[in-house]
């Protein structure tokens, strides 16, 4: 029997377009209609550009029929995370105030996915302007865990997780602030790679947190994450804070060897309460890299524990003054002035913005505010140097550390929508490297009891993404945990 | 208490956010409990410790002065929720 | 006066905001021109939609050092931008990106000269900032409008330390530093059109105490006199409230031009907080000795040096100097006379008078640098030429130079057409003397009889019969030797 085209990876859905076997409008149409038949279950997508996509595939396939040179990513139907801006197609940062915002303008990575020839599928759902962990805070409704949908696929970027994991697109983009990419990754079971800060362009990418968000993709494998961010990545000088450094060829990274690899395992990673199977996985995983020739060493970073509290001060501050530009007056939902201009600008927030939008702002607005900026914002900036020491410390003596992603694998929907507190621990072992701006992959490492996938995140150090790429490639190549797919969603075609 | 109603107000005011009286009552508890978990970075002596801004060293890059945008108004004012003309409308501005 | 003044003094502190002459925004590439359509000079990032970032105009960092060493602030190696929150319809992103803790330039001073005395007005701070919209009232009754031209536009935010004590204090202050930013070249120091802005800090106190009194903020001011007649009125409505028993309270004042009085603003907070911290998006800007050092070695002539230099060189009044080296445009009008004829006093008076009267007539000093001037330097230069080589008198120099006003002629090419070159041919002056003495014997006879002051009679009546061409100091001496005769 032969592999249904949405079965494809990104690799191998290439290699057919390339040898001609299969169109971009084949591949285009397979996955429209994977999404026609599972979204309704999955809830992966805000918006479906299916006439775009069309369009494009058209175009691709006629282009490669003309024997001109095709892009990377040429013909590939891809996803994108709602954050990020695409020309003439709505974008909503998954929030209510923005239900009719279409950009006059295509965010960096968008531009450069165009360019390798991606045909954009649709946007993807995430948590409202990238401010979750679990998806359920989209205004569009939550998208659902394809392992078990009763459960959270993670977030924020929990919409690319579940395109991937669900067969809808080749590869998806997302965001990840302190977590956001490498969370639902690990709750999906798929590869999701944040590149360092500066790595990948930000201008077009709607901020939750300026001085952490970074764009990345998820794929299938670790080689089709290696070719999306060989085409996302590059010195962009609309983006201030991108790097002028060139970007080096991630697929040669792909040795298939961890041999000589140095893999640091900070203690501070696994802690008490955490579920024994997600323990039991990583120490696995942490085996088979020695296997492969890697060598495994205990090393500490002490601040960890502290990473949680810095990262929401820093991130909730950031994002106060982030959000004031939503306002209703130049886009957006805008609320009647039942009382003069300032009940403009009240009504339009509150209506337009979700509870943990607004819990947000809330904390963020108070951590800068007159007589508490030293004790919470400053103070937060200086752990985080704290923080960033950790890392350059260990990293004088491995070349990667491996740990856990998460303490649990998925949680059941609603589950934590009631303590914020517990929601934001979740993300305790991501806000580290976060914070530290480093890269960090995930890639599939086992399952629980439940069944529910379980990731081993890889950090390294600043502009390392090489390493962990290799180290994440040699693991995969050893393991079949990335070839495991979910069950089909009840009523839809196999 | 870290927080109590009158600073939800202060601070919803100046957020420019409209809360209910439940969003005001469960903005007290969660925000508290968070504020309170926050001060466990007070656990750690920063005195010489510099702030990070930025977590990459880079300077500020400049470009050229030059006009490289051309008036593109229609497309920019699609959006608007309210205009008049190629101005965006808001209500009454008493200053 | 107000009397009750005496018991106070004044402490005044100018914040101003100058709109700096670069091409485009500060932070995109959209123009910084005035006068375009509503929102035509816009884009994603000046209309702060989402996820756009802002790009950092080199010449706005280079006007901030060239104003820095010119008034001899200490430049910051290393400065930085912050972000001020807060909500306002013409500030598109909920925050300004400017500078708070690490602004470009600190201190630096600026002399003024106030009833013959000069004062050290120190500054406490040079920072960089973008301009907001503009808010467009009562277009409809119940709504306002917002254009967005100016949102990004670059400004230099100039702040003093409160060391002026009058409004004349603060005018003189205030015209220093717009005839700088204009020699510099940074600013067009258009107060009207509102890219020469200007906020006073003003309070009183006892005189003699030492501790400040009530500050209160006024703006809404949009000339140098609008400012003056603002603080005056301001520190006399402080003192009479205090001598009235009544209590300051730290606000914002609006200044009323038409009713000449400050107001209240009602709709602002009382208490600001703007809740700045760096801006992410921007990292910090480092400046090297070598780009400071190359602004520094470009920087032109600045005034006070300028002043100097057209009194000892040219010899120049110092009040004429003072004039002459208000604008950079007009110092660099006289030099061009000068150097093309070299009689300074001659082209200081031309200047100082028809030219300076004719400017503000035409109001061509609205614009930042008048171009089009009056009559061209090269022939005003020639027209003094024609004076001092004797082919015209000084009077039909003035019939020259209006007729220089409408043509394109050189004035020599005016005094030939018309024939207006000064008559010295004595015996055709002698045969105008002879036809004016034969016309009026009486005269002649008065004359001779004592009533000396006729001479003036006959004088005007060779001139208007010569049409004003007679060489004057000729026409007296034949005169007089006829008369005397």
């Amino acid at each position: 029997m032969t592999t249904p085209l949405h079965d494809l990876t990104l690799a191998e859905a290439s290699a057919r377009l390339r040898d001609g076997s299969v169109s971009s409008e084949d591949l285009t149409e397979a996955a429209l209609a994977r999404i026609a038949a599972t979204d309704e279950t999955w809830h992966s997508f805000i918006t479906v550009s299916a006439d775009e996509a069309r369009a494009t595939a058209r175009a691709i396939d006629a282009q490669r029929q003309s024997g001109a040179a095709a892009g990377v990513l040429a013909g590939i139907p891809i996803a994108v995370k709602d954050v990020i801006a695409t020309a003439g197609i709505r974008t909503t940062a998954a929030s209510k105030l923005l239900e009719d915002f279409v950009p006059p303008y295509d965010a960096t990575v968008t531009t450069r996915l165009k360019n390798a020839g991606a045909v954009i599928i649709g946007k993807a759902n995430c948590d409202e302007f990238a401010m979750g962990s679990s998806n359920e805070n989209s205004a569009y409704g939550p998208t659902r865990n394809p392992w078990d949908p009763t459960r959270v696929p993670g977030g924020s970027s929990g919409g690319s997780a579940t395109a991937i994991a669900g067969r809808q697109a080749y590869g998806s983009l997302g965001t990840d602030t302190g977590g956001s990419i490498r969370l639902p990754a690990a709750y999906c079971g798929v590869v999701g790679m944040k590149p360092t800060y500066g790595r990948v362009s930000r201008y077009g990418v709607i901020a939750y947190a300026s001085s952490l968000d970074q764009v990345g993709p998820f794929g299938r494998t670790v080689e089709d994450c290696a070719r999306m961010l060989g085409v996302i990545a590059g010195h962009d000088p609309r983006d201030s804070t991108s790097v002028d450094r060139p970007v080096p060829d991630y697929h040669a990274a792909l040795g298939g060897d961890a041999a000589g690899l140095r893999i640091g395992v900070p203690k501070e990673y696994f802690i008490d309460g955490m579920q024994p199977a997600v323990e039991g996985a990583v120490r696995a995983a942490l085996d088979t890299l020695g296997g492969l020739g890697a060598t495994t060493s205990d090393v500490s970073l002490p601040h960890t524990s502290y990473a949680v509290a810095c990262y929401y001060i820093l991130a909730t501050a950031e994002a106060s003054s982030n959000l004031g530009r939503y306002d209703g007056i130049r886009y957006g939902a805008r609320q009647a002035a039942d009382d003069g201009l300032a009940s403009l600008y009240r009504n339009t927030r509150a209506l337009g913005f979700g509870p943990e939008v607004k819990r947000r702002i809330m904390l963020g607005t108070y951590a800068l505010s007159a007589g508490y900026y030293d004790a919470y914002y400053l103070k937060a900036q200086k752990v985080r140097t704290l923080i960033r020491q950790d890392f350059d410390r260990v990293f004088a003596d491995v070349d990667v550390l491996a740990t856990p992603v998460a303490p649990t694998t998925a949680f059941r929907l609603a589950e934590k929508t009631s303590d914020p507190l517990a929601m934001y621990l979740v993300d305790v072992f991501t806000n580290p490297a976060s914070l530290a701006g480093l890269p960090a992959i995930v890639v599939p490492c086992g399952r629980d009891e439940a069944g529910m996938p379980i990731g081993l995140q890889l950090i390294g150090p600043p502009f390392g993404e090489e390493l962990v790429l290799r180290a994440a490639h040699a693991f995969e190549q050893a393991t079949s945990w990335h070839r495991e797919r979910p069950p089909e969603p009840a009523g839809a075609a196999a | 208490m870290k927080i109590g109603p009158d600073d939800i107000r202060t601070v919803a005011r100046l957020a420019r956010l409209n809360l209910t009286p439940e969003e005001e009552a469960s903005m007290v508890t969660t925000l508290d409990a968070i504020l309170t978990y926050m001060e466990t970075l007070n656990a750690l002596d920063t005195t010489d410790i510099e702030p990070t801004a930025h977590i990459i060293d880079l300077e500020t890059p400049w470009r050229a002065d030059e006009v490289t945008n051309e008036a593109n108004t229609e497309a920019l004012l699609a959006n608007a929720p309210a205009r008049d003309g190629n101005h965006f409308r808001v209500p009454k501005i008493i200053d | 006066m107000n009397p009750d003044l005496d018991r106070y003094e004044g402490v005044i502190g100018l914040e101003v905001h100058a709109e700096m002459l670069t091409a485009s925004k500060i932070f995109c590439g959209c123009s910084a021109a005035f006068g375009a359509p509503p929102n035509d000079n816009t884009c994603p990032v000046c209309l702060g939609m989402p996820g756009v970032l802002p790009v950092l105009n080199r010449r706005v960092v280079e006007f901030a050092v060239r104003a820095g060493l010119a008034i001899d602030c200490r430049i910051a190696r290393r400065n930085r931008w912050a972000r001020k929150n807060y909500f306002y319809p013409d500030l598109c992103k909920g925050y300004q990106i400017s500078q708070f803790e690490l602004p470009i330039c600190e201190g630096g001073y600026l002399d003024i000269h106030v009833d013959e005395t000069t004062k050290r007005v120190h500054l406490t701070r040079i920072h960089m900032e973008e301009d907001t919209g503009k808010n467009i009232h009562d277009a409809h009754g119940d709504s306002s409008l917002v254009d967005f031209n100016r949102s990004g536009v670059p400004l230099l935010e100039i702040v003093s330390e409160p060391e002026m004590s009058s409004p004349a204090e603060a005018g003189a202050y205030l015209r220093k530093l717009r005839t700088l930013v204009q020699y510099l070249g940074i600013c067009d120091g258009n107060m009207e059109e509102g890219s020469f802005r200007c906020d006073a800090n003003v309070s009183v106190r006892l005189r003699g105490a030492t501790e400040l009194g009530v500050k209160v903020e006024v703006k809404n001011m949009n000339s140098f006199r609008a400012v003056e007649k603002a603080i005056a009125f301001e520190l006399e409505r402080q003192a009479d409230t205090l001598d009235d028993g009544g209590h300051l309270v730290q606000e914002t004042r609006l200044w009323d031009a038409d009713r000449e009085e400050t107001r209240s603003m009602r709709s602002k907070e009382s208490a600001h907080d703007y809740r700045y911290f760096p801006d992410p998006d921007l990292p910090p800007i480092i400046l090297s000795e070598d780009f400071i050092e190359t602004i520094r070695r470009a920087l032109p002539e600045l005034p006070d040096a300028r002043r100097e230099r057209f009194v000892s060189a040219f010899g120049l009044p110092a009040y004429d100097a003072e004039v002459l080296t208000s604008r950079r445009d007009l110092a660099e009008y006289f030099e061009a006379v000068v150097a093309a004829h070299g009689n300074a006093k001659a082209a200081s008076n031309w200047i100082m008078g028809d030219i300076i009267r004719l400017i503000h007539e035409r109001k061509l000093d609205d614009a930042p640098i008048i171009t089009d001037w009056p009559v061209p330097a090269a022939n005003l230069a020639a027209l003094i030429a024609l004076i001092d080589e004797g082919t015209i008198s000084g009077k039909i120099a003035k019939t020259v130079f209006e007729e220089m006003l409408t043509s394109d002629e050189s004035p020599r090419a005016i005094v030939e057409r018309k024939g207006l070159v000064q008559m010295s041919d004595e015996s055709a002056i002698q045969a105008v003397i002879d036809e004016v003495l034969a016309a009026s014997p009486d005269k002649v006879a008065e004359y001779r009889g004592g009533k000396e002051k006729l001479q003036g009679f006959f004088v005007g009546q060779v001139m208007k019969a010569t049409g004003g061409k007679a060489n004057p100091p000729l026409v007296n001496k034949l005169l007089m030797a006829k008369l005397k005769a």
